[in-house]
């Protein structure tokens, strides 16, 4: 064994890998929740329609998608490796646990609320990304140049009360993810420091609550509005 | 005061084990937790039973010896050593619950004793300064400011009693291993082998076992010494520097 691998394989080194692709997811969704709050144009999706067709053909974008990718794969096998691991270290479980009184839900939730987001993935990549990559997609024109009508899919599944309530549910589990997520990916990556923890803890706290609070949004606004 | 204790009763390590149901009659409220069961043990032994087995030593909260995961929670109620808590922590007639540490690297010995030589395996790994020291050193000869100082003490107050990975989802021993890392590589003396420590120690915590962190916090909200899990920060910090650094392949 390389040092390089026996400092991935020590229990220190997998948490740096879930720290860091953690992050990245993180920067992910602040990327794509920022994109797709052009649904709220107005605009019959014209905006959104040109925006996913970028973000489809442009080279820098690809790049970022494939680190994204690498970054769900490498979270999730992780995420079950730690867990394992995490499990065995307790073969006799207690019979009374008070884990309420010292430390919140989502923290000694993660696998649980990390395995509801990765249904959700599941359904959402299926309905819209691999729908844009792969599917029969409209084409609509605007100034005489051609582009996959994604709005017309995506408003018309938001017509579904089941996939909206789906939406609504996942992200408020993607917020207790975060809601513990945020801040430890730091407290992993050893930076803990009384000028700047609590700004980080704060910072974690808006983030849980806003991006999921906009990403819900979206299926609620296609669903109640006139599309 | 009358009590009902579950009391976890297991003959060796490789027996099962199970909970066994006692009355403690009489009990005083200033009591200690552990004087309650040297009364239940004078009982049982005048009954000539087996007393109930548990570590203790010291009683004045500063060895470490004593354990016991009281209902649900490591050393009881308090955020303090079991040999300090006192019956007035609990209600007349109230059933008490009282395991072992539960960890895979903590074998169980008997009844509510279990193995914590793992820990000093980690410390044998690399908690220690091995240059020589010499004859007593003047006060002041090696300057190290008040606020080092005291991080290192607070690092050095663990005492090693293993609540932490009793307190832990995961069992994790991280806030023992990242207490004793810290302690070191915050003194001017412990630099020479700051990187191997981290590395070495690291690796044994691993090799015994215990699980990876979460970062719950439980383990900082149970230590009996307060040991703060900012600990847990600095020794990423080390390890991470030390594997890229170090001269270790
Ligand atoms: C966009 C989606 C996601 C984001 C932004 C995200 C973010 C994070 C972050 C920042 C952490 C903290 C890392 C640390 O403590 O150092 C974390 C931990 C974790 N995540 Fe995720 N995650 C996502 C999806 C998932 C999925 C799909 C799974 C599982 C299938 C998952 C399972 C876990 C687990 C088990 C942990 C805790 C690991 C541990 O410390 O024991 N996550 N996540
Ligand atoms: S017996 Fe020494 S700390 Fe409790």
């Amino acid at each position: 064994m390389t040092w390089v691998t026996k400092t991935l394989n020590s229990t220190l080194g997998r948490k740096l890998i879930m720290a860091l692709t953690g992050l990245f997811l993180i920067l992910f969704l602040t990327g794509h929740v920022s994109g797709n709050m052009l649904l709220f144009k107005g605009d019959g999706g014209q905006a959104f329609n040109i925006y996913a067709k970028f973000m489809t053909t442009n080279p820098a974008v690809k790049l970022l998608s494939y680190l994204t990718y690498i970054s769900v794969l490498g979270h999730i096998i992780y995420s079950i490796a730690l867990s394992q691991h995490n499990k065995s270290a307790r073969p006799v479980p207690y019979s009374t646990s008070k884990g309420s009184s010292n430390s919140a839900w989502s923290s000694r939730n993660m696998g649980v609320l990390g395995t509801i987001i990765l249904i959700f993935l599941v359904v959402h990549l299926q309905g819209f990304w691999a729908q844009m990559h792969w599917g029969e997609v409209p084409m609509i024109t605007y100034e005489g140049e051609e582009y996959k009508n994604l709005f017309l899919i995506v408003s018309e599944a938001f017509k579904q009360e089941w996939l909206v309530a789906l939406y609504v549910l996942s992200m408020i589990f993607l917020g207790f993810h975060l809601s513990h997520g945020f801040a430890s990916a730091f407290q992993t990556l050893g930076l803990n420091h009384k000028k700047y923890s609590p700004a980080i803890k704060l910072v974690g706290m808006l983030y849980c609550i806003l991006v999921p609070a906009l990403f819900a949004s979206m299926p609620l606004y296609i669903h109640f509005s006139s599309y | 005061m009358k009590l009902t204790l579950k009391i976890w009763r297991q003959k060796n390590t490789s027996d099962k084990g199970g909970f066994v149901t006692y009355v403690a009659d009489h009990v005083s409220k200033d009591m200690s937790f552990l004087e309650m069961l040297d009364v239940l043990n004078d009982q049982l032994t005048e009954r000539g039973e087996d007393p109930v087995h548990f570590d203790h030593d010291c009683r004045e909260g500063i060895c470490g010896m004593c354990s016991l995961y009281i209902n649900g929670k490591p050393h009881g109620p308090l955020q303090t050593t079991t040999c300090q808590l006192h019956m007035r922590s609990f209600s007349d007639g109230e059933t008490i619950t009282i395991e072992p540490w539960r960890a895979k690297a903590f074998p169980v010995l008997k009844d509510l004793v279990v193995n914590r030589s793992a820990f000093d395996r980690i410390i044998q790994a690399g908690g220690y300064v091995s240059i020589n020291t010499g004859g007593v050193p003047d006060a002041n000869e090696i300057p190290i400011s008040k606020t080092i100082a005291d991080l290192a003490m607070d690092a050095a107050q663990c005492i090693g009693c293993g609540a932490c990975v009793a307190a832990c989802k995961n069992a994790s021993a991280m806030l023992f291993t990242s207490a004793k890392i810290s302690q070191l590589a915050l003194l001017p003396q412990g630099q020479v082998e700051r990187k191997s420590r981290a590395e070495n120690m690291v690796a044994q915590m691993d090799e015994e076992g215990f699980g990876a962190c979460t970062n719950t916090g439980a383990c900082e909200a149970e230590c009996p010494k307060g040991i703060s899990i900012t600990n847990i920060a600095r020794m990423n910090r080390e390890y991470f520097s030390a594997v890229v650094s170090s001269d270790n392949m």
